[in-house]
């Protein structure tokens, strides 16, 4: 039935800007073993930045990608040296509970200011029809970008210096240091990249659905679904689990009650840790 | 092993605690402060409890809502279908959920560090998704209790204070327990996992079978104090027992105190319930509550990682051998 | 000489408060100002501020030969059912309130209601429209607003006059009031004789309505009910819009309520919401302003228009002051057979509680109106459509198909 393939279609679609979402979470586990809990707020962050470009400048949506991008990566600076630089060797836990706070700051102060009413962006895109069922134009331009981003972002961290030293503290902080790599500037510049990635992905999830201020927790925990499936630290693992994930979305709804795709999607999680402990497509200790 | 305790004088202390928890309401009937101490007693629990795998064990739990909300369901299911008595629907929640808990445990336990850290947010996820699909339990509409349920323990005032005495009795249980663990081989094998698991194994500490144990034992008396609180509540939903903030709160709850200490987490939890009540009410920060919170514990987590009690037994080196 | 003022100054004071507790009435409450509820429980809150800023500038609830002013103490729930429980328990014990609004939405008045009949505390509930936490035995609830079955009566109704072989996809979120108010729709379209092709539930934290659209689409469904609250039916509008689904009903609860909505342009268009009120009904109110002179009030006072939820917390506070006049005093059980008693009709329409036992406080009399976006003087608006005798315009069936 084609109703089936148009599910999965579209799951595959949105998989691709969820692949997105995890990506910058992904890149800062793998590159200082730091779980990101602003991540989400990050998120919003780039979704707001998009409404308010949109209805401030009137400028067409998806040319807010670069200031979000920018933006996002000197916030993801500034977040490193107040949250993160002094977790950096402790365990886990501690990072852990440094990004959670400042999530609380962030999400009071946006709740504070922009309460927790919906946002939406209005974009309209001719769509391709296929007998009776429509794959958005926005859905498919934000699927296509998110690939482009996750592609520059392999190139990055492969053909550059810069990514190879990436990688190198990514795999060893200590031998890299000692071959002369400044570690703390090349943690920063990690973390300022991991944000950008959720602001981008953030702009692109506002395109695509209605938002609010909350609406971020949801994306950090399908980024954690992600990031499991594609492997820690893995970018171009992230975008395959994305897109594992909205396949499976896609191809349950057509079957299943609704309301059951949550329970299945949280049961699969927890069986693939089980079974795979560092992640479906992970590689031993390298990005 | 009871002599033993009875003659530490942390022991003691926690009597006391436990004591004043009693009689400082009823002595006065004062039916606000019963309120109050009510939750401070919620917190000390879900705390303790959880500093068992964390502080001993070294495992993150960030899901240990769910032991809290399906001992919740249990009891509240038991009651209202069933007409069971609320002592015997309690202990039937507790040894239900410490029975899944095992079970999960089974699979989850092999996991490290952070990987078993999402996995614990995987099971409340996909708990609260089932139970909201789960008709018998009401479903996403969840259950009601009739007024009627208060009438065997003497109408809703008396039942209220019943109810009150027996969470009292649960954190102290919790208390007791989770000091007894530290002082005995089992809380040091426990405690020598937290440092390095492979270096245990090694040296002869059957560590899948304490791991499994502890995280089994760390469910039971949050499952019972679950049932307590939602048959208080006389309503319990999806969304209210598996809250996932409440437990990310007994985490930090947990860290502020001072991970492993048992002295710490206790005033960490009251302390963090005091501030919180007070920024719920106060006209100025309510709107600015997630922002204090925040700010408080970016300031801890940077500046004094070890906790509150880390702190003291720092400055007071003497105190380590009195509050543990 | 100054002893003596001190001293009488010192008197005043101490007996000032005193006095001036006898004549206040103290209304407890929470409200959510943080959390998903956050923008419906506002419009709550200021319908219930008016109520206070009109009383006591009348001089305040006159019984038994006293003036009594009006004081609220109100709290942030954050939306947690947990906290509301809380809270209503500190504002009976500690803040002596004597009387209670509810908070927003069915899932925290039944916790609510569970502390106030504890305490046996009359509370009003203008923000919960499931029937269930008035089947547990109350004795001091009392609903202001039409029940959550009879949400969706009217949309049927109007559905089958326009289309007796409509073929519906009800799609709705699993809370607890979307569930009561889409079970109650489905028997009433049956019993209508109207085919349900499609019947899912999904997560109220669902963000993504595409496969659930394609469901729709291969259901061959012309008609749509259901939704949620807020974000997921304004997602749901954009993305049966998006995806062309074509419907020639579509009736989305709560969402489309809330002038925000009007933001997502053609989409929006006809799409018709259930509501308590809508600016232009016109009920003729045997006390307390008419509806034009709310609206304005609302308006001069805001600066925002009034929505529906003002509109019912207006109105609670209008009812509670009308029994505690007839009853001629604050003690509880006489306020409550006054309130038991009440039958009368206020801009926002005809209120009657039930007084079954078995089902004590619902709402018996008053009746939703079904409101349509519609192009006016080429802006959105929302226009009242049925029933004939409150309507400011004409239902618009079918929906024009989506042109882009």
């Amino acid at each position: 039935m084609f109703g089936i393939l148009a599910s999965i279609i579209d799951g595959v679609l949105v998989g691709l800007v969820y692949g997105l979402a995890a990506m910058g979470l992904t890149l800062i586990w793998g590159v200082m073993d730091v779980i990101n809990l602003t991540h989400g707020a990050m998120i919003v962050a780039g979704m707001f930045g998009l409404y308010l470009l949109v209805s401030g400048l009137g400028i067409p949506p998806y040319l807010a990608l670069p200031p979000v991008l920018i933006g996002g990566f000197f916030v993801g600076v500034a977040l490193y040296w107040i949250a993160v630089h002094r977790m950096v060797g402790r365990p886990p836990l501690m990072s852990l509970l440094s990004t959670f706070a400042v999530n609380l700051v962030l999400i009071g102060v946006g709740t504070a200011v922009w309460g927790t009413a919906l946002f939406n962006v209005a974009v309209s895109l001719p769509g391709i029809s296929i007998n009776r069922y429509t794959f958005p134009g926005a859905h498919i331009l934000a699927a296509v970008l998110a690939a482009v981003i996750a592609g520059a972002l392999y190139l990055f961290l492969h053909r550059t210096r810069l990514g190879k030293a990436v990688r190198a503290v990514a795999n060893n902080r200590e031998a890299a240091e000692l071959v002369g790599i400044p570690t703390t500037r090349v943690l920063a510049l990690s973390v300022g990249f991991g944000v950008a990635l959720a602001g981008v992905s953030g702009v692109l999830i506002g395109t695509l659905f209605p938002f609010t201020v909350l609406s971020g927790d949801g994306y950090q925990l399908k980024g954690f679904v992600v990031t499991v499936l594609g492997g820690f630290g893995n970018p171009v693992g992230a975008l395959l689990g994305g897109v594992a994930l909205g396949l499976l979305e896609g191809a349950i709804t057509p079957f299943v009650p609704v309301s059951w795709t949550l329970v299945i999607e949280f049961v699969l999680f927890v069986l693939v840790l089980i079974a795979f402990p560092g992640g479906v497509f992970a590689r031993r200790g390298s990005m | 092993m009871l002599l033993h305790l009875l003659r530490r004088p942390f022991f003691w202390i926690i009597t006391a605690v436990v004591a004043g928890f009693v009689l400082i309401p009823a002595l006065g009937n004062d039916v606000e402060m019963r309120e109050s101490l009510l939750l401070a007693a919620l917190y000390i629990t879900l705390a303790s409890n959880l500093n068992l795998m964390l502080g001993y064990a070294g495992y993150i739990n960030f899901g240990s809502i769910v032991f809290f909300g399906l001992g919740g369901y249990v009891c509240v299911w038991l009651v209202n279908a069933h007409a069971w008595p609320l002592w015997l629907s309690l202990l039937a929640a507790g040894t239900s959920v410490s029975a899944l808990a095992l079970f999960f445990g089974l699979g989850i336990l092999r996991l490290r560090g952070a990987f078993f850290a999402l996995s614990t947010i995987g099971i409340v996820e996909a708990v609260q998704a089932f139970v909201q699909n789960f008709e018998p339990w009401g479903g996403s509409a969840g259950i009601y209790l009739s007024s009627s349920i208060f009438q065997p323990l003497g109408g809703p005032s008396r039942a209220l204070w019943v109810i009150y005495f027996l969470m009292v009795a649960v954190m102290g249980l919790s208390l007791y327990l989770s000091y007894a663990i530290k002082i005995s081989k089992f809380g040091l094998g426990l405690l020598a996992i937290g440092q390095n698991e492979d270096a245990a194994a090694i040296l002869g500490v059957p560590t899948p079978l304490y791991k499994a144990l502890i995280y089994s034992a760390s469910a039971f008396l949050p499952a019972i104090t679950g049932g307590l609180y939602f048959f208080k509540s006389a309503f319990i939903q999806p969304s209210d027992a598996f809250d996932l903030s409440l437990s990310t709160e007994a985490l930090v709850v947990a860290m502020l105190g001072g991970q492993g200490t048992v002295s710490g987490v206790a005033l960490g939890a009251y302390l963090y319930e005091e501030l919180r009540g007070y920024l719920l009410t106060s006209d100025t920060f309510s709107h600015f509550q997630l922002v204090v919170a925040g700010v408080l514990l970016l300031v801890i987590v940077l500046f004094f990682p070890s906790g509150l009690m880390g702190f003291i037994h720092s400055r007071f080196p003497r105190s380590q051998k009195v509050l543990e | 000489m100054k002893r003596l003022c001190l001293f009488a100054v010192a008197l005043v004071f101490c007996t000032a408060p005193a006095l001036a507790e006898d004549d206040t009435i103290t209304i407890g409450m929470t409200n959510s100002q943080t959390g998903p509820l956050n923008v419906d429980s506002l419009g709550q809150q200021r319908g219930y501020e008016l109520w206070r800023d009109q009383v006591n500038a009348a001089g305040g609830i006159k019984a038994g030969g006293k003036s009594f002013k009006v004081k609220f103490i109100s709290y942030d729930d954050q939306s947690v059912g947990g906290r509301v429980q809380q809270l209503y328990t500190r504002l009976i014990n500690q803040d002596k309130a004597q009387f209670l609004f509810s908070p927003y939405s069915s899932g925290l008045v039944a916790p609510a209601a569970v502390i106030t009949e504890q305490y046996g505390k009359i509370m009003i509930d203008s923000g919960g429209a499931e029937a269930k936490p008035f089947e547990q035995g109350n004795k001091y609830l009392f609903q202001v607003i039409t029940q959550a079955d009879y949400y969706l009566s009217g949309a049927v109704e109007a559905l089958k006059a326009k289309d007796p072989h409509a073929k519906i996809a009800v799609v709705y979120s699993d809370d607890p009031f979307s569930k009561t108010v889409l079970a109650a729709a489905k028997a009433q379209a049956k019993k209508a004789g109207l085919e349900i092709v499609l019947d899912e539930s999904y997560a109220p934290s669902t963000t993504d309505f595409g496969p659930i659209v394609n469901k729709i689409i291969s259901s061959n469904a012309t008609a749509f009910l259901g939704g949620g609250h807020y974000s997921d039916g304004a997602t749901l509008a954009r993305q049966m819009y998006d995806q062309k689904a074509s419907l020639k009903w579509v009736s989305i609860l709560v969402a489309p309520g809330d002038d925000k909505f009007g933001e997502l342009g053609p989409a929006a268009l006809g799409v018709t919401v259930p509501s308590q009120w809508e600016v232009q009904v016109s009920y003729k109110p045997q006390f307390g302003p008419t509806t034009p002179e709310f609206a304005k009030a609302f308006q001069d006072k805001f600066n925002a228009r009034a929505d529906y939820h003002a509109a019912s917390g207006y109105t609670s506070g209008a009812i509670l002051q009308h029994a505690i006049e007839q009853a001629g005093s604050v003690d509880p059980e006489k306020v409550t057979a006054a309130l038991n008693a009440t039958d009368v009709t206020t801009f926002f329409g005809h209120v009657k509680f039930d007084t079954d036992p078995a089902r004590h406080g619902l709402q018996a009399a008053h009746q939703m109106v079904l409101a349509q976006w519609q192009m006016v003087n080429g802006k959105l608006g929302r226009q009242v459509v049925w029933p004939d005798a409150a309507k400011s315009a004409n239902l618009i069936y079918p929906i024009p198909p989506a042109t882009q």
